[in-house]
């Protein structure tokens, strides 16, 4: 790695007060050690490698056999032959509208923001998608939506590829050949559905309102059908909960911007487990720190865990356990707050690590009252949901709340699917409606539902793709996808939003509405006129606002005010009788020795599968592992050296039937004995992203062991797997590269809130940056605009949002599993997760890495042909035409952020593809070399926008990049720091606020706050440092 | 051993290079000059699927620039108009035309005319009509006098060099906005100083970094 300022600081030559104020341990204030990786903790060549090269040592070569000679001369001889063909100028056609007006809205180029709503599994968020000349580009989340408030996550951004997907179906498919929707109509009539008793619909959660009508009314014209929702990850757990603590179920809603002191169930609520992005910004609203006053606010999160989570990454006290060992603990907290519950203490809070922690939070609960709150995951059983649910009561906790489901339907669930699948076996079934979901792909395995689908004389699947269950089914019908076709979501609280198309159904699809007012028998069903219909007929025409007029307003607004049917209901549980249900209920079974636990997770690209052909998402590093293009049977590292498996090592899982092999990937801080495996991979029948990727964890997941099962064997098969896994690439050299300057660079700076309160200069003490002096003549930068941008660690939480929103704003393509292994994705935002402490128990530190925009931008001094040069706004600007590809801008860069294109990978897609790019944004092609630009394309658009108004100012806020304007946790701030009341200028004006590597005199733009941790004094000492 | 080669091979080998040598050299003099934008786009002149002329529509009849190319002052784009535009009037005038026939066919099929682009900048240049307009910089700075061409061709290089000169001083290519598409504005005084005044009184500071047009 290259140094360009000439005075370095010297090693360990501290002033006294420094040294004893802060110095504590070899130059750290914290005494923490970081590392990116377990090769980085035992400093492996190979990490060094990283650590040396930006780009590994085999990066340049082709993919192929091809020698590097060859391709030259490929070269030479097709650039010869371009050079004739150049010199004629292509015609390009201008094809205007055939009619319009001049009070028309549109104007090519211009983008147009509209509103709409989408589901993950039940999770209903508004968003507001961006369109550009009629193609949606970009999706954002809906302000106005109380489950966005803005935000968006990376799932539902990435769903616009997904529209785009090339390999999506589009044909309608009779027998596995191609048929047309007059041959499925046709078949349609000619099955006598009679009474309905050997139909069945299947379907995903169902949130639709106007579905749920459409529903009601086939059961009531079918009286003997049943319409059965199964969720492969879904909150069923949650109301099943609340039914065994109140007698009826209710939807939990807790609020954790009115908690202080939040304990997390295995509840991974900031990530998998709350894939709508409003959880993670109310939890974050109760940890800002923008003064003094904040910190003695800020909220306090312990979390019971198996698998190293997000949340667990942000917890300040994490407690690592086996998934059913959370019931135990559950109820010896609910003992300690006094339940009658006879429970066998297992921990002793004199010296344990499990009785300290126990201790410690039921007397932070205690103490915090109103405030606390107790989450449990949706993994937990119904028994740890009503522990919690009584926990709560017991704490008088006034961050939680209870409503009644909207659209309840008793059939849904595991069981459900289970009882549906056994009466496909017996014959029952004659008619089976599979509407959006692949059962056959997503069942546990002990249902074989493929095998059941085959008993099924008319079995009809609508989907996407061509899936697992398509391929079972009689019939295939291609689906419309969420942004090209007319809907309705409603959040658990009822609160509704219409789904509106931004496009026209680009494969032919038909939404579930219409399907199932096709059986209804409905002549002419358009998802619009049901949706439509629905709503004015809910509207009325009260207070003299026709409903034309409030579907308008809905359209515009994406919710749909007064909605909210969600009775919130006030309950209490009886704790006696909760007591009894909880006895009577089995114990869960204890594995014999040596086996292991196995548990289940949505899948952070893949959720269920049904993301799995997906690029951004299969590229976009697991949050915690940085695995991309697979999942992985985790481990602990103590289990690994128990058995003698290492990263990448095949091994067979084994219960009974239930076989599977999988790569094996060390996970620091995981739970002992216990293997977590991702849902979503393993895809067979699948496009061409997703197919054959990582291991498919239904083959062992069953419907007693739905969650985590205890009992299987691990065998090593023998064989290896390489993992894709960026956690080494773009390693910054944390200590210097000669023993002459090596000093400690704390490239990521934290602390606990009692630490700054003391000492509110210690982040800045932490690296000691002597007075430097530059051989290059210093550019003033204190006039106009001078752009600049604080990211906040104690509120990023490493959820991937903003990698995949800078993806989708600045076309970064998709590179594939081969060229990542090379070290050559693309994300112009790399988020550094940062172990620190003891590899079984490590705290984490997650790092957003843009470029920094030096003001004495090393890659610029390097260029030969000034492809990169300084805007007078303090941009580092990068022009791609000029560029010709030396690449030693990268090499020159101390944080590794520039990414170079070493082959064309947006030639490789499809032409469909294209509709995705932003037209704001150059697509750049093979040779040139790019990175994170502050979104100018948007600070232009503002600049041109307040020019135009005649304006002399751009407002504060007005312009937000894409990373920001979409990170949940409101981690970013962006502006003007020459403006001292910017938003910018406020947290850069912080005590924690710190420049990475300023030492080198390189000036960056974007600047870092400090983590702040709160730890319960009763455990600093013990458990985590 | 055998000689192979006679010493007169030599000579030849000398000029078979040279002629090799300096064959490469104009060969690259001459792509380099046939590929500059002055001489491949400056005077491009497409034959239009319909003979439309500016000179007659923009010139002789005074209608102004934003009738048709009306999205000039609020988007980067200058459209072409829909054919809907040029129905406002040919309903009534010259309504049997022939030269109109592909007019009338794509208002009544609803299929494009498919012009041919004259004025085209690479893709990794972002050019904004609005922002220009509001500045003040007139439609003839870039496109000449289009009112006097009776089909339309490409009169300034529009390339990097003559964006620059401008951006570096915009005062001679600066007018009151109002006057924009007066393409045959004559000031009765020194333009420059009335577009030194405007840059002042507007505060115009164009940019000349490269994220200004490169994006």
């Amino acid at each position: 790695m290259s140094l360009i300022s000439i005075e370095l600081p010297k090693t360990k030559n501290h002033t006294p007060e420094l040294s004893a104020a802060a110095h504590t341990l070899d130059g750290n204030p914290t005494g923490k050690k970081y590392w990116r990786s377990l090769n980085h903790l035992a400093e492996t060549p190979e990490f060094h490698d990283w650590v040396k090269r930006i780009f590994p040592a085999n990066a340049n070569e082709m993919m192929d056999g091809n020698s590097r000679r060859t391709v030259l001369k490929l070269m030479a001889a097709s650039f010869g032959l371009a050079g004739l063909t150049a010199c004629r100028r292509p015609v390009e056609h201008i094809m205007p509208n055939s009619k319009g007006t001049v009070a028309d809205e549109y104007a090519p180029g211009e983008s147009h923001h509209y509103a709409t709503v989408m589901s993950i599994g039940g999770h209903v968020t508004g968003l507001l998608v961006e369109t550009h000349d009629g193609r949606p580009t970009k999706i954002e989340g809906n302000p106005d939506h109380v489950h966005s408030l803005g935000a968006a996550t990376a799932l539902q951004q990435a769903t616009i590829l997904g529209m785009y997907d090339p390999d999506r179906s589009s044909k309608v498919l009779a027998g596995g050949k191609e048929s047309g929707w007059s041959a499925f109509d046709a078949a349609l009539k000619s099955i006598s559905l009679g009474d309905g008793s050997g139909l069945r619909f299947l379907s995903g959660m169902v949130t639709s309102p106007s579905l749920t009508a459409l529903r009601n009314e086939a059961l009531k014209k079918f009286p003997k059908a049943k319409w059965v929702e199964y969720e492969a990850a879904a909150r069923e757990n949650e109301l099943a909960g609340t039914a065994m603590a109140y007698g009826q179920q209710l939807y939990v809603h807790p609020r954790f911007d009115k908690a202080k002191v939040i304990l997390s169930l295995d509840d991974d609520f900031l990530a998998l487990d709350s894939p709508a992005p409003f959880m993670t910004t109310l939890f974050s609203r109760g940890r800002k720190v923008e003064s003094e006053a904040d910190l003695a606010k800020m909220n306090r999160l312990y979390v019971v865990e198996s698998q190293f989570s997000v949340t667990g990454a942000n917890a300040d006290h994490r407690l690592r356990m086996k998934g059913s060992d959370v019931r135990q603990f559950a109820g010896e907290l609910a003992a300690a707050l006094g339940a009658p519950l006879a429970l066998n203490v297992v921990g002793n809070a004199q010296n344990d690590k499990r009785g300290k922690f126990l201790a410690a939070v039921v007397k932070d609960l205690k103490a915090a009252g109103a405030e606390a709150l107790v989450v449990a995951g949706p993994r937990q059983s119904p028994s740890v949901q009503a522990l919690a649910s009584w926990i709560n009561q017991q704490l008088g906790s006034a961050a939680v709340s209870y409503s009644k489901p909207v659209m309840q339907n008793a059939d849904s669930g595991v069981s459900a699917l289970k009882a549906l699948t056994g009466e496909m076996n017996s014959g029952q079934v004659s008619t089976l409606l599979v509407l959006g979901i692949n059962p056959a792909y997503s069942a546990p395995a002990d249902l074989q539902f493929s095998v059941a689908m085959s008993k099924v004389a008319n079995s009809i699947h609508l989907g996407l793709e061509q899936d697992e269950t398509a391929t079972a089914a009689k019939w295939h019908l291609p689906e419309a996808h969420f942004l090209e076709s007319w809907g309705d979501q409603a959040t658990s609280e009822g609160l509704a939003s219409v789904q509106q198309p931004m496009i026209e159904p680009l494969y032919g699809g038909k939404t579930a509405a219409e399907i199932v007012a096709k059986v209804i028998g409905y002549r002419d069903g358009k998802a619009h006129d049901i949706v439509k219909n629905y709503w004015l007929g809910r509207f009325g025409s009260a207070k003299g606002v026709s409903g034309e007029q409030q579907w308008r307003k809905a359209l515009h607004d994406g919710v749909i005010a007064g909605s909210q049917t969600g009775e919130t209901v006030k309950v209490s549980v009886d704790a006696k009788k909760l007591a009894a249900v909880l006895l009577a209920e089995a114990k869960p079974a204890a594995g014999e020795a040596k086996t292991v636990e196995v548990g289940f997770y949505p899948g952070a690209s893949t959720w269920d599968g049904r993301f799995a052909n997906n690029g951004w998402l299969q590229e976009a590093p697991d949050p915690m592992s940085k695995l991309t293009w697979g999942n992985a049977a985790m481990i602990s590292p103590k289990m690994a050296r128990d058995r003698g498996l290492a990263d990448g090592d095949m091994v067979a899982i084994q219960r009974g039937n239930l076989k599977l092999d999988a790569a094996v990937m060390i996970q620091p801080g995981h739970a002992d004995d216990s293997i977590s495996l991702a849902l979503g991979y393993g895809r067979t029948s699948c496009g061409r992203a997703g197919k054959g990727v990582g291991f498919n964890a239904n083959l062992i997941r069953s419907t007693d062991g739905f969650w985590f099962a205890p009992g299987f064997a691990i065998t090593k098969t023998g064989e290896t797997h390489r993992h894709a896994t960026t956690q080494e690439h773009g390693v910054i050299d944390d200590e210097g590269n000669n023993a002459e300057h090596q000093h400690d660079r704390n490239l990521v700076r934290e602390t606990t809130v009692g630490a700054y309160q003391k000492n509110p200069k210690l982040v800045e003490e932490m690296v000691e940056v002597p007075e430097l002096t530059s051989i290059y003549p210093q550019v003033s930068y204190d006039k106009g605009y001078q752009w600049g941008m604080a990211i906040d660690l104690t509120s990023c939480t490493g959820c991937n949002a903003c990698v995949v929103a800078c993806q989708a704003e600045n076309n970064i393509p998709v590179v594939g599993k081969d060229q990542v292994l090379r070290g050559r994705e693309m994300h112009w935002i790399r988020l550094d997760r940062y172990y620190a402490g003891d590899e079984n128990d490590p705290e984490v530190v997650e790092q957003p890495l843009p470029c920094m925009q030096c003001e004495n931008a090393p890659c610029e001094n390097v260029c030969p042909v000034q492809a990169t040069s300084h805007s007078p706004e303090g941009l580092n600007d990068m022009a791609y035409n000029r560029c010709v590809g030396t690449r030693y801008c990268a090499n020159n860069c101390p944080f590794k952020v520039r990414h170079f294109n070493f082959l064309n990978f947006h030639r490789e897609e499809k032409e469909v593809v294209n509709l995705v790019y932003n037209p704001d944004v150059s697509v750049r092609m093979r040779g040139v070399m790019e990175k994170c630009t502050y979104c100018v394309q948007r600070i232009e658009e503002k600049r041109i926008a307040a020019k135009v108004d005649g304006r002399r100012e751009i407002a504060d806020g007005e312009i937000k990049t894409a990373c920001q304007q979409t990170c949940p946790a409101e981690a970013i701030t962006f502006g003007n720091i020459n403006d001292p009341n910017s938003r910018v200028s406020k947290m850069k004006k912080q005590d924690r606020n710190y420049a990475m590597l300023a030492e080198l005199d390189i000036r960056p733009r974007t600047t870092y706050l400090a983590k702040l941790r709160n730890p319960n004094p009763d455990l600093a000492s013990g458990g985590k440092a | 051993m055998a000689v192979i080669f006679p010493k007169s091979s030599d000579i030849i080998l000398k000029v078979l290079g040279a002629v090799v040598g300096l064959g490469a050299l104009a060969g690259a003099a001459a792509y380099t000059y046939y590929t500059y934008p002055t001489v491949i786009d400056t005077g491009y002149q497409p034959v239009q699927p319909v003979p439309y002329s500016h000179k007659l529509h923009a010139g002789l009849l005074g209608l102004d620039c934003y009738y048709c190319h009306s999205t000039v002052y609020k988007a980067a784009f200058a459209a072409v108009p829909a054919t809907s535009t040029c129905m406002n009037c040919h309903t009534q005038v010259k309504k049997d035309s022939p030269r109109l026939e592909l007019i009338r066919a794509s208002y009544a099929t609803g299929k494009p005319v498919p012009w041919v682009q004259i004025h085209r900048l690479p893709d990794y240049v972002f050019f904004n009509h609005q922002a220009h307009l509001a500045a003040g910089v007139s439609c003839v700075s870039c496109h000449g006098r289009v009112d006097q061409m009776i089909e339309v061709r490409q009169e300034k290089p529009l390339n990097m060099a003559m964006c620059l000169e401008c951006h570096r001083d915009p005062a001679p290519n600066i007018r009151p906005a109002e006057l924009v598409t007066k393409l045959d504005w004559t000031p009765d005084r020194d333009p420059r100083a009335i577009g030194q005044e405007i840059v002042a009184l507007k505060h115009l500071d164009p940019p000349t970094n490269c994220s200004g047009c490169h994006r």
